[in-house]
C-alpha cells in the first residue's frame, strides 16, 4: 500500500538518474530482517544499496548538519526509512533531511508496519515522497524505481 | 523415497502450511527473492527470525516476572516480534502479537501472560515446520534435484 506526497516533482540535474546508472538508495531500519529484505528487493531492481541501523548513523553517513561535507558522500538518490526506531524516529530524520539545503531534494520514503492515518499525513505533510506499509513487496519497489527514474531529463 | 516423491511431499507440505494459516503471502515474496546468486536467502532470513524471536520471548518472560511490569518496554518488544513475523510471513505469530499489544496497552497482566504462552506455542510450531521444510529441501538438493516453486 502506497501513499504519495504532493509537492514539487521537479528534479535538479544532480538528482536525475542517468540512463544506465544504478540509483543509490539509503535504507534506514533498526530491524536486521527488514534491512536485509529491503536491500535484496532493491538490489534485485538494480539499485545500489547502503543500509543504516538507526537514524543517527544515517545522519552521520549523510553528513547532515555539516555544511562543508553535506552532499559529498556517494550521491544518494533516495532514502527509505522506517518510522519507529529507537532514539531518532524516521519522522525526525525526515525533518532533518528537509532542513538541509543540499539534501532536501532527495526523495524520502517512510515505511511502517502500522497503518495510522495521522502518522501517514504527518509524514506526507513534512515532505515525505511516499508512505509505505511493511513488509515491502516487489510491486512497491517497482513504484519506487518509477519515481526515481521519472526524474530523468 | 525417490526424487519425484520428495518433491511432491515438499509441495504438499508447503501448501498445507499456507492452507492452515501458518504462512501467508509474504513467505512467497521471500522465496521469490532467492535465486542462484542468493541461494540461501530464505534460510538466512528465517534463521534471523528464529534468533530474534527467541531473544524477544525470553525478554518478555522476564518482564512479566518482575514486581513492577514495564508495559511500555514490553509493547516495544512485541512490536518488534510482530514486525519480524510479518516480514517472513509467520501469519499466526503475527496475529497473536496484535492481540498481545492490545493487552500491553491496557496493562492487562493476565491477558499478557496468556498471550505470551500462546505466542511461544505458535512460535514453537512454526519453527518446527519451517525446519522440517528446509530439511526436505536439503534432501531434494542432495538427491540432485531442484526445489519446485
Amino acid at each position: 500500500m502506497l501513499s504519495s506526497g504532493g509537492g514539487s516533482d521537479s528534479c535538479s540535474k544532480d538528482m536525475a538518474v542517468e540512463l544506465g546508472d544504478e540509483p543509490h538508495v539509503l535504507v534506514v531500519d533498526d530491524s536486521l530482517i527488514d534491512r536485509k529484505l529491503v536491500e535484496r528487493l532493491l538490489k534485485n531492481s538494480s539499485c545500489k544499496v547502503t543500509t543504516a541501523e538507526n537514524a543517527l548513523r544515517a545522519v552521520n553517513y549523510l553528513r547532515l548538519g555539516n555544511d562543508t561535507l553535506e552532499g559529498t558522500v556517494s550521491e544518494v538518490n533516495m532514502i527509505i526509512t522506517d518510522y519507529c526506531m529507537p532514539g531518532m524516529t524516521g519522522y525526525e530524520l525526515l525533518k532533518k533531511i528537509k532542513e538541509s539545503s543540499v539534501l532536501k531534494e532527495v526523495p524520502v520514503v517512510i515505511m511502517s508496519s502500522d497503518n495510522i492515518p495521522t502518522r501517514i499525513n504527518q509524514c506526507l505533510e513534512e515532505g515525505a515522497k511516499m508512505f509505505m506499509l511493511k513488509p515491502l513487496t516487489r510491486s512497491d519497489v517497482k513504484q519506487l524505481k518509477w519515481h526515481l527514474m521519472k526524474c530523468r531529463s | 523415497m525417490d526424487l519425484i516423491q520428495l518433491q511432491r511431499q515438499l509441495v504438499d507440505y508447503r501448501t498445507s502450511l499456507y492452507h492452515e494459516g501458518f504462512l501467508d503471502e509474504q513467505f512467497t515474496q521471500l522465496q521469490s527473492l532467492q535465486d542462484e546468486n542468493n541461494p540461501d536467502f530464505v534460510v538466512e532470513v528465517v534463521s534471523l527470525f528464529f534468533e530474534d524471536s527467541e531473544r524477544l520471548l525470553n525478554e518478555l518472560s522476564k518482564a512479566l516476572e518482575q514486581q513492577i511490569i514495564d508495559f511500555k518496554r514490553m509493547d516495544a518488544q512485541v512490536h518488534q516480534l510482530k514486525g519480524s513475523s510479518s516480514s517472513i510471513g509467520a501469519h499466526r505469530v503475527q496475529k497473536l502479537c496484535i492481540v498481545f499489544r492490545n493487552y500491553c496497552e491496557v496493562h492487562n497482566v493476565e491477558g499478557c501472560l496468556k498471550c505470551l504462552q500462546q505466542v511461544k506455542h505458535e512460535y514453537g510450531i512454526i519453527k518446527t515446520k519451517l525446519e522440517s521444510m528446509f530439511q526436505l529441501e536439503q534432501q531434494i538438493l542432495n538427491a540432485g534435484g531442484s526445489i519446485p516453486v
